[in-house]
């Protein structure tokens, strides 16, 4: 593998090795330029990872699902959080992000959903929404859809073309057939054609067949939450970033912590800042910077790298930098069944439902969403929040409803829209500090009322699907205000306007001519809160953008 | 004995409420360290010996354990070997709570006689006596770190000192294996 000297001026720093950062650190190096990845956490391989509920699935340091060992640990990066503006923010963890080589997509459920064609142009179908900065894309779907099929073809996904009446359009099938359907997935359909709703094989970025040299699903059961022991599922380190470090022009440093993006006189950044995992600070240079951090990371470290050029931090002469926060919304039902689902085995989710995708006037709000079938709890989890609520926490009819219900339980899951509200925010606290002496990221974040009815109307639709499903026993979980997430999304939002917003249609800043943002921190839009096909496109079509204008020259003055 | 639904959040991500709030301290290097202590305290004899607990403490936390998840046809909490999980979790990744487990060792006896004057130990109590006692204090974080660490030690890997035989496994359904093949239930088997 290669090592680059810090001393050397690389073409490209990515900061963050996630599904954004991942896909960009491939298409850079293949495309000839030299690249250096800087991560926070580790470098985690398929050998690393176990069956181990405690090790992997740390249920217990909450809302952080977990693991330190895959994930964000706030006892070294603590958030605070607040619900508006005028209140004093409270330590607490807030935001969980994936932390190692491939981020997220190597813990994530991998649903693996386009956008449709309405979540780029909701602004001009519905009109303004009062207290959101509701917005149009700058792109529409057509723009991204070579990017999705990309993404699908080269990341490997399985699915089926075609099979959902409200897919947009695509130029090509999916690259692998579906995952065998579940229990769940034949309950969610039987219970979707009783109800003229239609339920279709999920889009997942998990192999059902080899591909690329990868083995497919072995059906361990051991995913969401967890690495793959298989290599199967479809992460950026399973997949595109063993490609870029074969190219030999791309380094991945794992174990770094970015603190500052350095810039010169002339207002061109210069390469970044970090800490190695010996508390060691190194300065990287390079010909652009591609800020891939996550849409919590990457506003903070924008915020943390202010300058005399830049008082209010990097590319936020706007003050727009880590505004328009979207978190994941949405609500739960769950239902017993008579029989058997056996839903610990194999992945989580097989069909998915699309019916309520798109906003209706009619229901008095605004929001859409879709539905998937899940079992998501390990059997720790199940036992602590799993059951039905009238059964006891403890005692002999606790230990029969683990025994009778374990097996024959599952749950829908409504991931719907957030909308983008000004105040919701990342910031910087002025008191809490990191394990660097960093200030801590800060969130201010309160629900739109129309967030809230819609998860309500879903969580509706979902108890309406378990009955149609034949549930023997169902039950809706408490909606309740958002104080924590894992997908984060619209704090750097991309527009055509430098006055209201953050990026360019291809991720440049508009301050900043070789400072990149590709993460969750550019949608305008939260879409249905299923981001990370999303992301991935959008980062395949910045770096195809990026490759061919840097060929041109257009970086040729930095340094 | 009721509780709330969990909310969304406490399903989706853990609670920031409850027993699992406790948990804050947990980590992973240190779950490293409880298997190593398992190995350690595992006797030559194939007994194993208690590094926390006196055997009088391990008693009565035992007792509250075998109430939270009782024995009856099939095993509970004392047949998974329950207590040493704790206690391992106590001398490791969960040392942070030695002193919540003391003081609610301390707090016991009094509950116990305040409910049954003329009573010995908590563990010396009949079944419908000890419900009563553990139903008086079920709010306390005392008794929600017993019930979370009982659930633990009941439905966590054997290496970490319980679910002996897999007894937990057993009793909820399910089969540790690397590999299934579908159909894994009964509904996509009668589609």
């Amino acid at each position: 593998m290669v090592k680059f000297s810090d001393k050397t001026q690389v073409d490209f720093v990515i900061v963050g090795a996630g599904a954004a950062g991942g896909v960009m650190a491939k298409e850079l190096s293949t495309a000839g330029f030299q690249v250096v990845v800087v991560e926070q956490g580790p470098y985690k391989r398929e050998k690393d990872f176990k069956h181990d509920e405690l090790q992997f699935k740390d249920i217990f340091n909450p809302p952080n699902i977990g693991q330190p060992a895959l994930m964000n640990d706030h006892r070294r990066q603590p958030n605070t959080f607040r619900k508006t503006e005028n209140e004093k923010a409270v330590q607490q963890p807030v935001v969980g992000y994936g932390q190692c080589v491939g981020g997220g997509t190597v813990h994530f459920t991998a649903n693996y959903w386009r956008f449709h064609e309405i979540d780029f142009e909701e602004r001009s179908r519905y009109g303004p929404i009062e207290g959101t900065g509701f917005s149009d894309w700058p792109i529409r779907y057509a723009d991204l859809e070579p990017y999705y099929t990309k993404a699908e073809w080269e990341l490997g996904v399985s699915g089926l073309a075609g099979a959902s009446p409200f897919d947009p359009p695509r130029s090509k099938p999916y690259p692998l057939p579906p995952m065998p359907v579940k229990s769940s997935g034949v309950l969610a359909e039987r219970g979707a054609k009783k109800l003229g709703w239609h339920a279709f094989p999920a889009p997942l970025a998990i192999l059902s067949q080899p591909y690329h040299g990868r083995a497919a699903c072995a059906h361990c059961g051991y995913c969401e939450w967890f690495g793959c022991e298989m290599g199967a599922k479809s992460s950026t380190m399973a997949s595109v970033i063993p490609v870029a470090e074969q190219t030999g022009r791309c380094e991945i440093r794992p174990n770094c912590v970015t603190r500052r993006i350095e810039t010169n006189e002339r207002g061109w950044v210069t390469g970044a800042i970090y800490f190695d995992s010996a508390g060691h600070e190194h300065f990287q240079r390079a010909k652009a910077v591609v800020m891939c951090a996550n849409g919590a990371e990457t506003p903070r470290l924008l915020l943390l790298s202010k300058s005399k050029l830049f008082p209010q931090g990097l590319a936020n002469s706007n003050g727009l930098v880590g505004k328009y926060l979207m978190f994941d919304t949405g609500s739960y039902a769950g239902g017993v069944f008579e029989y058997p689902l056996n839903e610990y085995k194999s992945i989580h989710v097989t069909r998915v439902i699309h019916d309520f995708y798109d906003s209706d006037p009619k229901r008095g709000f605004f929001g859409g969403g879709g539905m998937d079938a899940r079992f998501d709890l390990y059997l720790i989890g199940f036992a602590l929040w799993g059951l039905p609520p009238d059964v006891p926490t403890w005692g002999a009819n606790f230990k029969k409803a683990l025994h009778e219900n374990f097996t024959r339980t599952m749950y829908i899951q409504a991931h719907t829209t957030a909308l983008p509200v000004e105040t919701n925010s990342i910031s910087l606290d002025p008191d809490v500090k990191d394990a660097w002496g960093l200030p801590a990221l800060r969130v201010t974040y309160k629900d739109h009322p129309d967030d809230v009815k819609n998860s309500y109307f879903f969580r509706d639709r979902a108890m309406e699907l378990l009955d149609a499903a034949g549930a023997v026993k169902k039950w809706p979980l408490p909606i309740e205000d958002t104080v924590a997430s894992v997908h984060l999304l619209g704090t750097c939002r991309m527009g055509d306007d430098p006055k209201t917003s953050v990026v360019d249609k291809f991720h440049r800043a508009h301050d900043v001519p070789n400072l990149f943002i590709v993460d969750g921190s550019s949608f305008v839009s939260s879409g249905r809160n299923q981001p990370t096909c999303t992301i991935q496109a959008l980062a395949y079509r910045a770096a195809d953008h990026l490759a061919r204008s840097a060929k041109n020259g257009s970086l040729d003055s930095a340094g | 004995m009721d509780k709330p639904a969990a909310t969304r959040r406490q399903f989706l991500i853990g609670s920031l409420t409850g027993a699992s709030s406790v948990w804050l301290t947990s980590q992973w290097p240190s779950i490293l360290a409880a298997h190593e202590h398992a190995r350690r305290a595992a006797g030559s004899d194939g007994t194993a010996k208690f590094e926390f607990f006196s055997p009088e403490q391990a008693a009565e936390i035992e007792a509250m354990a075998s109430q939270i998840i009782p024995t009856d046809d099939s095993p509970g909490a004392r047949e998974a070997g329950v207590i040493y999980f704790i206690d391992r979790a106590l001398s490791s990744f969960d040392r942070h709570q030695q002193s919540l487990y003391l003081q609610g060792l301390n707090d016991l006896p009094a509950k116990t006689r305040e409910l049954f004057p003329n009573s010995g130990r908590f563990s010396e109590l009949s079944s419908p006596q000890q419900i009563q006692v553990l139903t008086a204090i079920e709010k306390t974080p005392f008794f929600a770190y017993v019930r979370l660490h009982t659930i633990m030690g009941y439905l966590a890997n054997p290496e970490y000192g319980g679910n002996h035989d897999q007894v937990g496994w057993k009793l909820i359904g399910f089969t540790d294996e690397h590999s299934f093949q579908p159909p894994f239930g009964y509904y996509d088997l009668n589609k």
